[in-house]
């Protein structure tokens, strides 16, 4: 269960996820590549379509939004606004999914602290109910499904 | 929203940092509640506390053998938690992979960003 490079998901509350990840590089520049617009185009998609809007008004009360569309041309967007911005170290935002009319939105806090060059990003996903929190977790079943089957297979395996 | 607050209540028991490396302590093979302890450095009352919760919701079975009793991991029961939670941390881990690659990059063009 536990593995280098992937993403370390937990639910701490009924109403939170909580994901870490380390990462082979100073806080400076993972900060960059997540609130650089041409850099968030080159990762935010997963490998699940193409990133079409990456809009980043970086300072408190600015706004952000993301899209983008699979190859089914099905359109996936987010937006919010930022409410705290310290640089390098921690950046909280409103978050709302586009696909619900009237989702509520959840409000996120990213902290990275620094370490011998490694970074480790903490990003905690504050819900409204315990409701939303468990739809936003399955939201992934869809997207990952093939991944999904993949890694169950491995822990199926490893639990012979 | 009944089949997902079942999931998420064993998905909470297994989340617990401690709890998971029981599981994964679990993952090679039946360990009595002394070789737990032993292995993870904690007290035996943690130890007995986290495999009832592990038990409650089914991620863990024992059995009697002779004064101890044996504990092993329910594969059955943890299917639907790692199915419910995989697809979600693999679209992280899929863009934290992407996010790599762009650090590379900035690395080489950057330095180490000081």
């Amino acid at each position: 269960m536990t593995s280098t490079g992937t993403a370390q998901l937990t639910l701490p509350t009924d109403e939170q996820i909580l994901i870490v990840r380390e990462f082979d590089a100073p806080a400076q520049l993972v900060w960059k590549a997540w609130t650089t617009p041409e850099l968030v185009a080159r990762w935010w998609h997963a490998k699940r379509g193409e990133v079409t809007v990456a809009e980043i008004d970086l300072r408190v009360g600015g706004a952000w939004r993301s899209a983008m569309v699979t190859p089914d041309g099905q359109e996936v967007a987010f937006h919010g606004e930022y409410r705290e911005i310290v640089p390098h170290e921690r950046l909280v935002s409103t978050e709302t999914y586009e696909g619900v009319p009237g989702a509520p939105p959840t409000l996120n806090t990213m902290t990275l602290e620094e370490r011998d060059g490694r970074t480790t990003m903490r990003l905690t996903i504050d819900c409204p109910s315990r409701e939303v929190r468990d739809a936003i977790v399955e939201s992934g079943m869809e997207d990952g499904l093939q991944d999904a089957l993949d890694l169950l297979e491995e822990v199926a395996s490893s639990l012979r | 929203m009944a089949r997902a607050a079942t999931t998420s209540d064993a998905f909470n028991a297994v989340a617990e940092p401690r709890r998971r490396e029981i599981l994964d302590l679990l993952a090679d093979g039946e360990r009595s509640v002394e070789e737990i302890v032993r292995a993870l450095g904690l007290g035996q009352p943690q130890v007995s506390k986290h495999l009832r919760v592990l038990r409650e919701v089914g991620a863990v079975e024992a059995r009697a053998d002779g004064r101890r009793r044996l504990y092993r991991l329910n594969g059955a029961a943890l299917k639907p938690i790692h199915d419910w939670i995989s697809g979600y941390e693999r679209l992280w881990s899929e863009r934290f992979e992407r996010l790599d690659a762009v650090l590379e990059e900035l690395k080489r063009t950057e330095g180490d960003g000081r």
